[in-house]
């Protein structure tokens, strides 16, 4: 039991990689206030595309997502980042990773809002136009609020995800929360770095998690 | 592509024949490939037993938690919950490298597969189980009453009656998360499993050129397209239909 706590649980290892840690868990949530908006942008463009019905459009948008939806988010990751030096792009390392989860995350989320948009009835289109509003009125403000609605729960999900994601940037050297605890894993020879880190990701998702299931449970019920 | 927009001289926007030829001689390169294939192959045998391995522990153990669920057991059923918000919320990589560089200090040493293996089967169970009890829940109470009235006992209810429908509705979000989780795979390089990709970035190093990873990349694509359209399919043949 000492021993457990000497490696997993020791306070004065803990104050001294705090800082580290803590510069970490700011550029977690850089990265994912970055990720998650543009994604979510990105993801309704791609549905409203798709929602123009036009076929060969489509078909390509299709195999957009698909083609990301069958890629490991690390191999996209580690082909960007040690692709682009060969095409002569020097990307900074904020914006490698970004372009990254930001192409795999666009086809998630456009994926769900597809869904969304398809959920609402043609009678709502119908009647807003019907009233004078433009094409685009009626898309912005009856179609997507009641889509979003309809979705929210496989988007805080997928944002839930997302913000998951964000830990492979370790895998090339960012500097987020995952990539300093073991670098103060392997400084301290203690594991105490990284099972802090394991605590706050806990600490900072768990309440993402409660909220998507009691959503979730809803749905499935109501199916 | 955008870098030969600054570099060539005469119609900007349009690649010259030096840059594309550059251009596959990086990423396309036959002598790399020639080189790396077998390596990459071997990577794509290791991914698809582990992805394979996660999906059946990952499963069966989701589907079990749930079944114990179902009996309502307070204390039981509060310890599941427990299990899978804690890994739902951590993210792969982290319970990955935390029983993988962490469970040793404690004399709990482990190979990277095993790490990779039991990590991403914890999640998928994690998800697994919810996703099977929301199923359960959605199968109406009177299907359970009938069920027990003509003599089941509560686990036959359960496995003849209940879990058949509650399946059924389960697919499509389940199908889903086993692709993403499979796909999960992957993060067994950092630990330095020996599977795709692991080979194709130690690969693209070793020979200072990125074919490797086009060949992981494709390697992917080999094994998971295939699932994800089919994924796709099952998701139209199942779709509930009330």
């Amino acid at each position: 039991m000492d021993q457990i706590l000497e490696v997993f649980f020791n306070v004065a290892i803990l104050e001294r990689v705090w800082p580290f840690l803590w510069r970490g868990v700011q550029m977690t949530v850089a990265l994912s206030l970055v990720v998650v908006p543009v994604g979510l942008a990105s993801g309704v463009a791609v549905a409203m595309l798709y929602h123009l019905h036009l076929k060969r459009l489509n078909r390509f948008l299709m195999a957009y997502v698909d083609f990301f939806r069958a890629f490991p988010p690390l191999v996209l990751l580690l082909f960007i980042y040690g692709g682009l030096p060969f095409l002569g792009l020097d990307l900074p390392l904020f914006a490698t990773v970004a372009l990254a989860f930001l192409l795999n995350t666009s086809s998630y989320y456009g994926e769900i809002f597809r869904a969304g948009l398809e959920s609402v009835p043609a009678g709502q289109a119908e009647a807003a136009r019907s009233t004078g509003l433009s094409r685009w009125q009626t898309m912005l403000w009856v179609i997507l609020p009641q889509a979003t609605r309809n979705v929210l729960p496989d988007l805080i999900g997928n944002t839930l995800e997302v913000i998951k994601l964000t830990t492979l940037a370790s895998v090339v050297g960012f500097t987020e929360l995952l990539n300093n605890a073991r670098n103060a894993q392997a400084l301290t020879y203690n594991a105490t770095p990284i099972v802090a880190a394991a605590l706050i990701y806990l600490i900072m998702l768990w309440p993402l998690v409660r909220l998507v299931s009691r959503l979730e449970h809803k749905s499935i019920a109501l199916r | 592509m955008p870098a030969s927009a600054s570099s060539s001289p005469r119609f900007p926007g349009t690649p010259s024949r030096v840059e594309l030829q550059r251009l596959v001689f990086s990423f396309f390169n036959a002598d790399v490939a020639a080189r790396y294939w077998p390596d990459i192959v071997y990577g794509m045998w290791v991914t698809t037993y582990l992805g394979l391995a996660v999906v059946g522990a990952g499963l069966a153990a989701g589907l079990a938690l749930a079944m114990a669920r179902s009996f309502q057991l307070k204390p039981a059923s509060f310890l599941i919950v427990v299990f899978a918000d804690v890994f739902r919320a951590l993210p792969p990589l982290v319970v990955i490298i935390v029983l993988f560089f962490a469970f040793p200090y404690v004399g709990l040493a482990m190979s990277a597969f095993t790490a990779t293996w039991l990590a991403l089967s914890l999640v998928l169970a994690a998800f697994a189980e919810e996703i099977f009890w929301a199923g359960i829940l959605a199968v109406p109470k009177g299907q359970t009453e009938a069920a027990r009235s003509t003599g089941m006992s509560r686990l036959q209810t359960l496995s003849y009656v209940i879990i058949p429908q509650a399946v059924r509705l389960t697919i499509p979000p389940l199908t889903n998360r086993m692709i993403a989780i499979t796909k999960g795979t992957a993060l067994g390089s950092v630990v330095a499993v020996h599977e795709i990709i692991y080979y194709a970035s130690s690969g693209a190093s070793e020979a200072g050129n990125p074919t490797p990873l086009t060949l992981g990349a494709a390697a992917y694509l080999v094994i998971f397209l295939p699932v994800v359209v089919l994924s796709r399919w099952i998701e139209t043949r199942f779709a509930w239909k009330r």
